[in-house]
């Protein structure tokens, strides 16, 4: 009797959830078992996200540097960052192949490219809304010129380079799920290798989601831990 | 054997690819060559209007008319936020894996994609229109209707066509992967290489960008032609381009 209650219930478990996932169903049960391959594609993602932003971040800052010394390099420099902005992931993956074959580098490139304008034009609007007097009154107070950007400038316009940095940060998120066209990895990798399948799509969806959501928590984090006067002042 | 020759000869099969009709790479079948593009490019073009327009359709009408009234802020940040969020390719997916495949899911997913930055570039055109010169209308005896028309609306025009521009690039550049949905467009030969080949997926690759860039220096001329000529005298006219700021608090206005 026992015997056969167990042999029964060894049928039905998986022949229950067989079926849903069979259909391509939305199967709560399949995701509690399978939620652990997820990891690797999850970590993946988060390198490809984090790691093309710090390098955009890196070299915008040092473009708006530049453009903040000699003013009319900004055109120039928005025209053509404005150009890796508007090619699609995609198309750009496959340009850079013959350069750089497929895989993380192809990848990287890319998305680096992506962050440039959005960084680039937030810190140069950050750095050029600081009020007039503010910066007379530094100068008045003896500072050179580095010392105005790194004391006074800089710190003023860490509001608007963090909201950009946050944008920069969940449009990369949502672009590295295309990183796998490029061979890299990814979310993008599980949802496309299995799109059919309802459980799986919104799983690797939802990371990813979540991930964009996390990670601009930790900016926000970021940004009161930087700028301590703002509380104050509130 | 140095390395440029070799790349610009992977370039250069990749155009040849779009001028000149070859067999494929599993034999058998005809690919490349103008004739095919072209059908191609015609379902490109042919979703991404369609999501593009009715995109606008949606969004712009809305968002005036909360521009205009003052209320939205909540509404301009979380979808812009949400919208930025949801990752093309996972949205594709779902509406693949829930809904199904064809012209219907591609174009809902494409209009998807195209509202949020309608709706915050609408919102915030309007909103950023000088507080005084809505009330200068208001003292001539104008309608609310007269003042969004007359007033409001040229004044946000340059900010709505930027968030335009980044709609309709949008649209494009996901449009690409729509072959994942069984719609035939220049995604076909970049994610069929078992037909196409390197040098499709190169060719088709070339195209798509061509024709993004193409799109968005068309809109840019379009946002200058439709700025008016008060804020261009202005010089430092608020928002040439796209804008990329979150809604910051006012400074300065508490003291």
């Amino acid at each position: 009797m026992n015997a056969a209650v167990l042999a029964q219930l060894k049928i039905e478990t998986p022949g229950g959830s067989g079926s849903c996932v069979a259909d391509n169903g939305f199967c709560p049960e399949w995701i509690a078992d399978n939620l652990d391959r997820y990891w690797t594609p999850l970590l993946e993602h988060v390198f490809l996200t984090i790691v093309p932003v710090a390098i955009g971040f890196v070299i915008a800052l040092g473009l708006a540097v530049l453009a903040h010394r000699r003013r009319w390099l900004t055109g120039p420099i928005v025209t053509i960052t404005g150009i890796f902005f508007a090619i699609p992931s995609v198309a750009a993956f496959f340009l850079l192949q013959p350069l750089t074959g497929l895989g993380y580098t192809t990848a990287m490139v890319a998305l680096v490219s992506y962050t440039l304008l959005i960084i680039f034009r937030n810190i140069t609007n950050g750095l050029r809304n600081v009020p007039a007097e503010t910066r007379d009154a530094a100068l008045g107070q003896g500072l050179t010129d580095r010392q105005l950007l790194t004391r006074v400038e800089f710190p003023m316009a860490v509001p608007e380079i963090m909201a950009g940095l946050r944008i920069a940060t969940s449009t990369t998120v949502g672009l590295a799920a295309l990183a796998v066209f490029a061979g890299a990895g990814g979310l993008g990798s599980e949802i496309l290798t299995d799109r059919y399948f309802k459980s799986n799509v919104v799983v690797a969806g939802g990371l990813a989601v979540l991930l964009a959501a996390v990670l601009d928590l930790a900016l926000l984090g970021l940004q009161r831990v930087l700028t301590p006067w703002q509380r104050a002042r509130a | 054997m140095s390395m440029t020759p070799a790349i610009l000869g992977d370039f250069g099969e990749g155009i040849e690819f779009l001028f000149s009709e070859r067999e494929s790479v599993s034999g058998g079948v005809q690919i490349g060559g103008p004739a095919e593009m072209a059908d191609f490019c015609a379902t490109h073009m042919l979703v991404s209007v369609a999501a593009v327009l009715i995109a606008c359709a949606l969004a712009i009408p809305l968002s005036l008319w909360l521009g205009h009234i003052g209320r939205g802020d909540f509404l301009a940040t979380a979808t812009s936020n949400v919208g930025r969020a949801v990752p093309s390719l996972a949205l594709l997916a779902f509406f693949i894996s829930f809904v199904g495949l064809g012209y219907v899911n591609v174009i809902s997913v494409l209009v998807l994609l195209a509202i949020p930055p309608l709706i915050t570039s609408t919102y915030v055109g309007m909103r950023q229109v000088d507080r005084d010169t809505v009330d200068a209308a208001r003292g001539q005896g104008m309608t609310g209707f007269e003042i969004v028309r007359k007033v409001e609306l040229p004044l946000a025009l340059p900010t709505i066509f930027g968030g335009l521009r980044i709609a309709a690039v949008t649209v494009v550049a996901t449009a690409t992967i729509a072959p994942l949905a069984n719609v035939q467009t220049l995604g076909e030969p970049i994610l069929t290489p078992q037909t196409y080949g390197i040098v499709g997926q190169i060719g088709a690759s070339i195209l798509v960008a061509s024709i993004t860039l193409l799109i968005d220096f068309l809109f840019a001329r379009l946002q200058r032609a439709v700025t008016p000529k008060g804020l261009k005298l202005a010089g430092d006219a608020p928002a040439k381009g796209p804008r990329f700021s979150l809604p910051t608090r006012r400074r300065l206005r508490s003291t």
